[in-house]
């Protein structure tokens, strides 16, 4: 959109985003599901940017993804993800089924509380400074594989084409980056996960969940 | 209301929560039947003794999570998930506001305690913390931890708290956070003289029958030593 002066009207939702941050991930796919346009703002974790004045000055609470709309701030990955569900109910995110919906809500859940928590940069870096370098790996592949399990048995009745069946859904959108950082950030053996395995081939073909890669975005470092 | 069969038996209930009396999700859950005021059958999971790996508890739920939820053929855990599963089938007393924005807060708020408090003060990653760091460092680590956490949730509700975390009704973001500030901490030292909105929200919180009914010490399960 132009106005007469010829410059770019600001889009309406502006997502605070770290291109390798899973969480931030999982927004980018809600978003390009429900078709919204919105404006990236790089925020580099690695360099502690989420500290900034200017950053604070748009979320003091300084947590990344942070969502703008309008008004409104929201942060925290879930949360935006069910206020995008609420306020653009387009490519609905959550079936109508409420058994459907709790699966869905189980699994969004594994991999934000059982998973991708004990992997954030703050844990990691504890772990290495304060158990070992060698401690690293050991742990995350842990608390993976236990989460990931939990996953193959909560989904194996559910999953169709996706997790839940043959639309993707919430817990799709939770997976997809939890499953894809597994396996390139850290390695991790996905023998013992078939159906997970499935469900990452089946996501690596939508487009929206390819454009919200962490190499497809504007701050992935160019090599 | 109690159903007796003919020989004077009582009906199963249809909900039956498997919970343990001190852990936090446990109580959230509890809080949140109560205030919906759903009957339900209690069924104490020791998670000390590793109850939760026993064959009996993996053949109801393969995951081995608690709280873990059964409401007729359906079996669901993790707290977060139990509480809005509640929300969307049982509507009485709503657990979240109409309007958009105040849901989102509700949200956020249940979500910092759900996965960037309790998942790192869990028991087995407080043992990891004690068994390969040290002891003495399992205290800090929690303090460290928490201290974040509540320092996000002063941030964020100060502009919509009123009698409760998001107004003058008790909404998710209370059913999530009340089991943490109103007694949990005590074990660890924790000093809530730093978020003085949470401690007002605590003494709110004692004062509420469906809270007070959910405590860990009116459990059939709550340890007498």
């Amino acid at each position: 959109m132009t106005t007469s002066s010829g410059q770019e009207e600001s889009k309406k939702l502006q997502l605070y985003s770290y291109y390798r941050s899973s969480c931030s991930f999982r927004v980018r796919i809600a978003l390009n599901l429900k078709g919204l346009d919105y404006e990236y703002k790089a925020v580099n974790l690695l360099k502690g940017e989420q500290h900034s004045p200017e950053f604070v000055k748009v979320n003091p609470i300084g947590y990344v993804p942070a969502l703008v709309d309008g008004d409104i701030l929201v942060s925290d990955s879930f949360a935006i993800v069910m206020y995008l569900e609420e306020k653009y109910p387009q490519h609905p995110l959550l079936p109508r089924d409420l058994e459907k919906r709790a699966i869905n809500y189980q699994a969004a859940n594994i991999v934000s509380a059982s998973i991708q928590p004990l992997q954030n940069l703050d844990v990691l870096k504890y772990i290495e400074e304060k158990v070992g370098p060698d401690a690293k790996i050991p742990w995350v592949q842990k608390h993976i594989g236990k989460g990931f399990a939990a996953l193959e048995k909560l989904l194996q009745n559910h999953a169709g084409k996706y997790a839940t069946g043959d639309d993707v859904f919430l817990a799709d959108v939770f997976l997809a980056p939890q499953i894809h950082g597994s396996i390139h950030r850290f390695n991790l053996d996905m023998k013992p996960f078939p159906l997970l395995s499935r469900l990452h081939e089946a996501y690596m073909q939508l487009p929206a969940f390819q454009d919200a890669l962490p190499e497809n975005q504007p701050d992935f470092p160019a090599t | 209301m109690v159903m007796m069969k003919d020989n004077g038996e009582e009906f199963p209930k249809k909900l039956q929560l498997y919970s343990f009396s001190t852990s936090p999700p446990s109580f959230s859950v509890r809080i949140a039947l109560n205030l919906k005021g759903l009957d339900y059958e209690y069924k104490a999971v020791n998670l000390f003794k590793g109850e939760q790996h026993r064959p009996e508890f993996l053949k109801i739920n393969p995951i081995g999570f608690i709280p873990a939820l059964m409401d007729g053929d359906m079996v669901l855990a993790d707290s977060f998930a139990i509480i809005l599963y509640l929300e969307e089938k049982y509507p009485q007393h709503p657990l979240l506001p109409c309007d958009l924005a105040k849901r989102a807060i509700n949200y956020q708020a249940a979500n910092f305690v759900c996965s960037s408090i309790q998942p790192l003060i869990r028991l087995p990653i407080l043992k990891y913390i004690g068994d390969n760091v040290g002891l003495e460092e399992k205290v800090p680590w929690v303090h460290k931890h928490v201290g974040k956490g509540f320092t996000a949730l002063e941030k964020l509700l100060k502009d919509h708290a009123g009698k409760y975390a998001t107004g003058d009704e008790i909404f998710l973001a209370d059913v999530l956070l009340a089991p943490y500030i109103v007694g949990y901490l005590q074990r660890y030292n924790f000093d809530m003289s730093e978020y003085p909105l949470l401690s007002r929200l605590a003494e709110a919180y004692k004062q509420v029958p469906a809270i007070q009914d959910a405590m860990p010490e009116k459990q059939p399960d709550f340890p007498i030593n």
